[in-house]
């Protein structure tokens, strides 16, 4: 006896058994489980008072409602963001202040040493100054951003914005867990691909996956808040310049997810053509986070694991950069022979050769664009202090030439362009084709080209620059 | 994929699942158990892939298994299959199934299909200090009397009640605890039929699943339970030939 025959016998024995049809059978099923279920639940189970449950079906509504969903939102978006952009200000100095002067140290151990001057430049100047900055720039927003955005997530916050934001989804052809998805983006693109599991339809995972880039990760807040922090609010006062680039920072996001719309709306009526399909978003209750837990994991589980990953990769390419500015190819350094290449096409996206250049390089993580950008700007000499915003504006403006066009086109393009390399390896792995991770890196990144260069000629044809 | 996580688990190890409606805290419970940190968020459908880890009580190791938390064991999805086959297939030595002390009538539905498949489960009552906060009194002695298996009530995330659990998951392992089932009775005509496949089930395959909910599952016309059913039958028949060849 073979297992099939086995199997068939036990089917056709089934089949005599049957008393009703089988679809009726598991209506049945399903019908007495939870007549069960509802009156074990009757027994054990008292309210002990009229009140509570009510209230938070309120609050409900009012997160939900057409009305005040979308205020609310983009209020706790501005609320988040300017707790980040104001507060990170002070820390963001102090550790400047402490890595460079750790980094005069390590500059008169070298000089005691006797170590040769490449050695010096290559470890100190080029290593170690693009982590200091990279630790300087980025841990402040982070460890505060991180654990603030937790916090929404624990209370329960998370699945009110899936809720609001599933109609456009779905009138975007996508599905309405795309928001879930697309939130745990703000974190990490690559987590947020990872997320992607959790929609079940093939096509629309696609969709969600390939449109993740689309809102700034954490490697790419602090370009945002800084360039905003530097071109926004000019010579404002201190509290009005936070607020101003607060409003700019959470519009590029509100951009950001319009662009995913956009691009999902297209992609589901091209290359992933097909209806969403529906799903039931329950609707947790509200939880007291735990404020605590909250931010020793935050910190630790993600602040500290993206830092890593930015140092980690930072560092060689901080040597790269610091070797790439000391050979000299044909009378001037490869650094600027390569962006003296890329600079024609540069301009025409409102950009110029050492900001693409920067793009191209920042490909192992988009942390370290503006690292790159900086020591482009400052090659030979290295790194220089930058320790305050005006310095950086100094930098910009008066040597390099940075418009307020430039700074916007510079924030559009990081916002529409290839993932970092960590993201497209997971979207390989995930979707288990080169040619989906191809496509991850060349459509956001037509996006950002062409939007760039809209802006760019509309904005020089009415002279506004 | 879900096979080699089974075989992952060394053959001695003491297994525990955790199943659950979603947003339950399961994956709270999971972390203040093992130690792990597992990503805790509230919102269903976080935990998108099982996670594992290990915990030792008394001097002895359990493998604790995340399952993906679901409403049912209908199998109508990933998750759905994911959670029901390990309960039934992966064979683990207890189960304990996380329920939500705020809305245990919904819950209940879970922890009635998960009695059907097996015997040693664990009913854990979660977040009870957010149902007390609401004034729901949840009666787990009557509870416990009425499924005819042991109930603990917990708040995983400080802590409350998990010395407790984890003294009734080691009795149900022991077998010094042995939870008696009361499962749903169906209608007659149903009753009747399962009645009738349960003793020709349990020839054809053994004391390896459940002949109940197996003689359900077909009745119902569940035909994902195949490839399982199909396996066990294997098993039995090269025993059965190994036996003839040795007599």
């Amino acid at each position: 006896m073979n297992t099939e025959s086995l199997w068939k016998d036990l089917l056709k024995e089934v089949d005599i058994t049957l008393p009703v049809k089988q679809d009726k059978i598991r209506d049945n099923i399903v019908k007495s489980v939870y007549q069960t279920a509802e009156k074990i639940a009757a027994e054990t189970v008292t309210l002990t008072t009229e009140k509570g449950i009510d209230r938070e079906r309120k609050i409900d509504d009012v997160l939900t409602s057409r009305l005040w969903g979308f205020p609310i939102m983009f209020g706790l978006l501005l609320i988040v963001f300017w707790i980040t952009i104001a507060g990170a200000n002070y820390p963001s100095a102090f550790l400047a202040e402490k890595l460079f002067w750790i980094e005069s140290r390590l500059t008169e151990i070298f000089i005691e040493l006797n170590a040769p001057t490449w050695v010096h430049g290559f470890l100190v100047q080029g290593v170690y100054r693009v982590m200091s900055w990279v630790i300087s720039v980025m841990l402040p927003p982070m460890a505060i951003f991180f654990p603030l955005f937790t916090l929404l997530e624990d209370a329960g916050y998370l699945p009110r914005v899936a809720f609001n934001l599933d109609r456009f989804f779905k009138k975007a052809g996508a599905h309405g867990k795309q928001a879930l998805t697309m939130s745990m983006g703000f974190g990490c693109n690559a987590a947020g691909v990872i997320a992607c599991r959790i929609i079940e339809s093939p096509r629309e995972r696609l969709i969600a996956v390939l449109t993740n880039v689309f809102v700034p990760c954490n490697g790419r807040f602090p370009t945002l808040i800084g360039l905003s922090a530097v071109f926004i609010g000019g010579s404002a006062a201190l509290f009005v310049k936070s607020a101003l680039a607060t409003v700019a920072v959470a519009c590029l996001v509100v951009f950001g997810v319009a662009v995913t719309l956009i691009v999902s709306r297209f992609l589901s009526s091209t290359l992933a053509k097909g209806v969403p399909s529906s799903f039931t978003l329950e609707l947790p209750p509200f939880r007291k986070p735990q404020i605590g837990q909250v931010i020793v994991r935050s910190m630790l589980d993600r602040t500290l694991f993206v830092l890593t990953r930015a140092v980690i990769v930072a560092a060689p390419a901080g040597g790269i950069i610091w070797i790439m500015a000391n050979i000299s190819v044909g009378g001037t350094s490869a650094l600027s022979f390569c962006a003296a290449w890329l600079d024609p096409f540069a301009r025409h996206l409102g950009l110029d050769g050492f900001i693409l250049m920067a793009f191209i390089l920042g490909l192992p993580a988009n942390e370290i664009v503006f690292p790159i950008l900086i020591m482009g700007y400052l090659q030979g000499t290295a790194l220089m202090e930058l320790e305050s915003l005006e310095a950086l504006r100094h930098l910009l403006v008066d040597q390099h030439g940075w418009t307020w066009l430039t700074a916007l086109c510079t924030m559009l393009f990081s916002l529409c362009h290839w993932p970092c390399g960590t993201t497209l390896l997971t979207i390989r792995r995930e979707q288990h084709s080169w040619f989906w991770m191809f496509m991850a890196a060349v459509i956001p990144t037509a996006a950002g080209v062409v939007l760039c260069a809209i802006v760019t000629y509309f904005v020089r044809s009415l002279g506004l620059v | 994929m879900k096979h080699k996580e089974i075989s992952l688990i060394a053959e001695n190890d003491t297994i525990i699942a955790l199943a659950g409606n979603p947003n339950t805290g399961k994956s709270t419970l999971f972390n203040m158990l093992t130690g792990l940190r597992q990503h805790t968020g509230n919102w269903p459908g976080k935990t998108v892939f099982q996670a594992k880890g290990s915990f030792i009580y008394k001097g002895k190791k359990y493998v604790l298994v995340d399952l993906p938390g679901t409403y049912s064991l209908l199998a109508s999805s990933v998750e759905e299959k994911i959670a029901r086959d390990f309960i039934c297939f992966g064979r683990p030595d207890a189960t304990v199934v996380v329920l939500d002390a705020t809305c245990l009538e919904r819950n209940l539905n879970l922890a009635l299909q998960v009695m059907e498949i097996s015997e040693r489960i664990i009913v854990c009552i979660n977040l009870i200090d957010e149902a007390r906060r609401k004034h729901l009194d949840v009666d787990t002695g009557k509870l416990s009397e009425t499924l005819g298996m042991p109930v603990v009530a917990t708040a995983a995330r400080n802590g409350e009640g998990l010395a407790e659990l984890l003294k009734v998951i080691s009795e149900v392992v022991a077998g010094n605890c042995r939870p008696k089932p009361k499962t749903v009775r169906y209608s007659p005509e149903i009753e009747k039929a399962v009645a009738k496949l349960k003793p020709k089930i349990k020839n054809l395959l053994g004391d390896q699943v459940n002949p109940r909910w197996i003689a359900l599952r077909l009745l119902e016309g569940d035909t994902s339970i195949e490839p399982y059913i199909k396996k066990i039958m294997k098993n039995k028949v090269r025993k059965a030939k190994l036996r003839e060849v040795l007599a």
